[in-house]
């Protein structure tokens, strides 16, 4: 049998970077094909050539062994091509109904919206292929999961045969991706057929009939699951070898030195986002705050280094209470944070390295004498910061901005570490970067733990809390829901946890109490 | 393994808060103790207030008149809006806290009418229907603006282009001696006037309020100049023919709201039927949907296969063409003829009423009213002879847009791409 898809030598150049450079795929039908690579490799530039996003220098696209020209979005809707966007494309203030029949409503009397045609439809497709969803309900009461099954709908309200599923996971709990995995070998067996791009190694090796890697916009290879493993993997997507494993030794914590007591943060729509919270960090000791994006880790993150004001309870910093404090009191009395947005929240993006690596030390000596900044001082500062934490950048006067985002974030690490500091509070400090500067940070950051500085590390990635902390604590809508020894704890009760339920065994106080207990 | 799955809902740090509920309740206790202070005391016991219920000049769907004992209704309206504020302040009203406090507001404007005209006659009705009359530029513009920016584009050129189309409309009226061609003339300035906002915010992708700006200030200029060159020295030029008053059968018969609605000019019954074709065209037909998901969200729209670019275009010139019709009404439906800044800023207050009406062509025209009724409300007491000085009653509408805007907007929803340029990456 034909395969269902082809790519024959796409090349998309853009300024500077050979996003795809000849690459050639085939998808057979009722298959699920694994498009492995890091940030940046090429896999989504492909897959937005293939949905009519983008054009093609070179190559050409056959289904089902005709030749077809992509030159928007319809025309990859009417040739069976369908895309769950990575940023789900759904409009928060629609129905599910209203969301599905987009750009293919079906009318009554000429014009107008025939909802009850489309939610019998939405039902319909939602039996056949077990995809659970209320038609009436607005997409911005859904849960993440939720709304990426109205994605999935909308693609097969669209008779889609080829899906692409562009990092489905990114915005899942394990449990919810595991879900995802079983509608997805469900719909291969009903005949359709699946492209899956992804970075993460393990969900390769649990779903995928095939892998193809893809780095620096070339095809290095493909894998057959069954006998590939993960580090084989990780080497052909990084191009060399990579340690998976973190390595740190056990340590007894010291002195508490963050305390959080009973804090209560709202969003700007005054909604309770941070519930109740209180724990303890200890120097020493790696906190990890586990949990699915947006439960409340941005908020707290922010009330503790001072960017939001909480409504109420305390934030302590070794014995100096912090609560509603300006950042830079907070900064001052030795705490640093690596916040989770770097280019909004992290860097001055058209400031040369050399000035943001003073961003919080620049109105102090040496740096300033006065009002006078002092220049060589600083460039002085910036060449021995760059050479120290390996920071790739032509010049110190290079503008931040035009580096990679691995190096971005070692300016942020290199200024915030480069200072005696006694709390880390990194949130999110890997996002979006390639193996090889993972690799770099964790180091970097258990370093500092075992310095004896006291880290407060949030990442919804659980195989980073995992790795890296000591302790871990699950965040849910807003409250933490059980604290736990990293060393005694699964991933799978982890996810069990970051999704809101609470196995009995576990034991747990939530709500106002203290629930960090110093047992070691 | 047994799990418990835990339902933690999130709570909202209530609706309204406390501090609101108690200082709503306090305005609206000093609300009813200054209508019996001001109002009810310093009103002579006898006196009767008479309102009459059917505009001057009408025939057709008469009704009697309203005769009220002045004190005895004043004294009523104080005691109830203190129970109001006595139940705000312990209870409180929830959901509808709003809605009362509007209610509390229209015992305010009632009661100041009957102290005003305690012992005279008051026109009510005419009072609604020269409301009505001032909604129509008001309501226009905000349908112009809910076109546009439910498209995501922000147009602050309504002003702009409703000043040009008054001045085209009385011009070409003038010449051509027809109120239809200076209506088709009018429009089609303002249309030339949204198609170049359309061209700089979407395809080049300037701001769009400098974009708007500038159509504006072009249009104050422009259109003074050839006030000042042409229309004030050849007076046959600024002498349009109007579009006159005419009945609809049946509707026209209905007390009070017949005289008002559905026995006045062509602008009012465009404005009933924009109304209503916009509100279902928004929301019940596939047009509506696929602009409001423009508004919403470009990318999504775009990725379904919609053309965002040419919908905004559409958008923005339908926008127009409301703008157009808005700016005519002046000469060639209520005035008869062009003066220098004619409009007065109504364009603005149009977009302030969109906004007051949450985008809704409903609620958009709804609060045209109310800003209409402020603008009657400032006419009539001039008339009417009273203590306050006209001039300051001239400022009511701005200053109850300013109170509507600080007061109540933030609630509602605005599209979330409004204003911000689609680029495909």
């Amino acid at each position: 049998m034909s395969p269902i898809l082809q790519l024959k030598g796409i090349t998309k150049q853009f300024p500077g970077v050979l996003a795809n450079d000849h690459i050639n795929l085939t998808l057979n039908k009722g298959e699920i094909l694994a498009l492995l690579g890091e940030n940046g490799a090429g896999k989504t530039t492909l897959m937005n050539i293939l949905y009519g996003l983008y054009q093609p220098d070179e190559g050409e696209i056959l289904v089902n062994d005709q030749r077809i020209t992509v030159l928007s979005p319809t025309d990859a809707i009417n040739a069976g091509i369908g895309m769950v966007h990575q940023h789900f494309m759904l409009i928060p203030v629609f129905t599910v109904t209203e969301n599905v029949m987009l750009g293919a409503e079906p009318v009554k009397a000429g014009c107008f919206l025939d909802r009850q045609k489309t939610a019998a439809k939405i039902m319909e497709i939602s039996k056949q292929y077990k995809l659970e969803v209320n038609p009436d309900e607005y997409i911005k009461d859904l849960s993440v999961g939720v709304q990426q099954r109205v994605e999935i709908i909308k693609l097969l309200y669209r008779q889609a045969e080829i899906l692409i599923f562009d990092e489905p996971t990114a915005v899942l709990t394990p449990q919810e991706s595991d879900e995802l995995f079983v509608i997805m070998r469900s719909l291969t067996k009903q005949g359709k057929s699946i492209i899956f791009i992804t970075h993460k190694l393990r969900e390769v090796l649990e779903v995928a009939d095939r892998i193809m890697v893809i780095r620096r916009g070339a095809v290095v290879g493909e894998a057959n699951p069954k006998d590939a493993d993960r580090n084989k993997l990780a080497e052909m997507m990084v191009g060399r070898e990579v340690n998976l494993v973190v390595e740190k030794e056990v340590k007894k914590p010291g002195d508490i030195v963050l305390s959080v007591n009973d804090l209560v943060v709202a969003d700007q729509f005054k909604q309770v986002v941070v519930d109740h919270v209180s724990f303890d960090v200890h120097a020493g000791q790696i906190l990890g705050i586990a949990g699915v994006q947006g439960n409340g880790q941005t908020e707290l993150v922010e009330a503790i280094t001072g960017l939001r004001k909480s409504v109420s309870g305390h934030v302590t910093f070794m014995g100096n209470d912090i609560t509603n404090k300006s950042p830079r009191a907070i900064t001052e009395l030795g705490a640093a944070h690596v916040p989770e947005d770097r280019q909004a929240d992290g860097l001055v993006l058209p400031f040369p390295v050399a000035e943001n690596l003073v961003l919080c030390t620049y109105y102090n000596q040496p740096f300033a004498k006065g009002v006078i900044l002092q220049y060589d001082k600083i460039l002085e500062n910036s060449e021995k910061l760059v050479k120290d934490f390996d920071i790739r950048t032509p010049s110190s006067l290079t503008s931040v901005g035009s580096l990679s985002g691995g190096n971005q974030q070692k300016v942020i690490i290199a200024r915030e570490l480069s200072r005696p500091i006694k709390l880390l509070v990194a949130s999110q400090p890997t996002r979006g970067l390639d193996v090889g500067s993972i690799e770099y940070i964790h180091k970097r950051i258990v370093q500092k733990r075992d310095e004896g500085c006291a880290v407060l590390l949030v990442s919804p990635e659980l195989d980073e809390v995992i790795e890296l902390s000591d302790r871990i604590a699950v965040m849910y809508r807003g409250k933490i829901i059980a604290v736990v020894n990293a060393d005694d704890v699964t991933k799978e009760s982890l996810g069990l946890l970051m999704a809101g339920i609470v196995p009995e065994k576990i034991e747990m106080k939530a709500g106002g109490k203290k629930v960090v207990e110093t047992t070691f | 393994m047994t799990a418990s799955t835990t339902t933690i809902q999130r709570v909202k740090i209530s609706e309204i808060s406390q501090n609101r509920k108690i200082i709503t309740g306090i305005v609206e206790i000093i609300v009813a103790i200054f209508i019996y202070v001001v109002f009810a005391s310093k009103v002579a016991s006898d006196a009767i207030t008479t309102f009459v219920m059917t505009p001057g000049g009408i025939t057709v769907g008469k009704m009697a008149n309203w005769i009220v004992p002045s004190q005895l209704a004043l004294i009523i309206l104080a005691i109830l809006s203190l129970l109001i504020g006595i139940f705000q302040i312990i209870k409180g009203f929830g959901k509808a806290t709003n809605g009362v406090i509007g209610l509390v507001f229209l015992f305010f404007i009632f009661s100041f009418l009957t102290w005003q005209a305690s012992g005279k006659s008051l026109n009510l009705a005419g009072m609604l229907s020269s409301a009505v009359q001032f909604a129509v530029p008001i309501t226009l513009g905000a349908f112009s603006g809910i076109l546009c920016e439910r498209a995501g584009v922000v147009n602050i050129a309504i002003e702009g282009m409703m000043l040009m189309s008054a001045m085209l409309g009385s011009l070409m009226g003038s010449i051509f001696n027809s109120a239809w061609l200076g209506l088709l003339f009018g429009v089609t300035g303002a249309v030339l006037l949204a198609a170049l906002h359309a061209v700089l915010s979407i395809k080049y992708k300037i701001d769009q309020i400098i974009s708007g700006t500038v159509i504006n200030i072009f249009s104050t200029g422009m259109t003074a100049f050839i006030s000042q060159k042409f229309l004030q020295v050849y007076q046959e030029l600024n002498n349009p023919p109007m579009l006159s008053r005419f009945e609809i059968p049946l509707l026209s018969k209905i007390p009070l709201a017949g005289p008002i609605f559905f026995n006045t000019n062509l602008f009012v019954y465009i404005m009933i039927a924009l109304l209503i074709i916009l509100q279902v065209a928004l929301f019940s037909t596939r047009w509506g949907l696929r602009m409001r998901s423009v508004g919403e969200h470009p990318k999504a729209a775009d990725t379904l296969g919609i053309n965002v670019i040419k919908t905004r275009y559409m958008a923005v010139l339908l926008g127009g063409i409301v703008a157009g019709l808005a700016g005519a009404f002046y000469t060639i439906g209520s005035v008869g003829r062009f003066d220098e800044g004619m409009t007065g800023g109504k364009g603005f207050i149009g977009l302030a009423a969109m906004i007051f009406g949450n985008y809704n062509p409903v609620g958009a025209l709804g609060a045209g009213i109310l800003f209409g009724f402020a603008d009657s409300l400032g006419t009539k007491l001039s008339l009417l002879g009273s203590s306050i000085p006209s001039e300051l009653m001239s400022t009511a509408p701005y200053l109850i847009t300013m109170i509507v805007l600080a007061g109540f907007v933030g609630k509602g929803h605005v599209p979330a791409a409004d204003g911000v340029p689609y680029e495909k990456e």
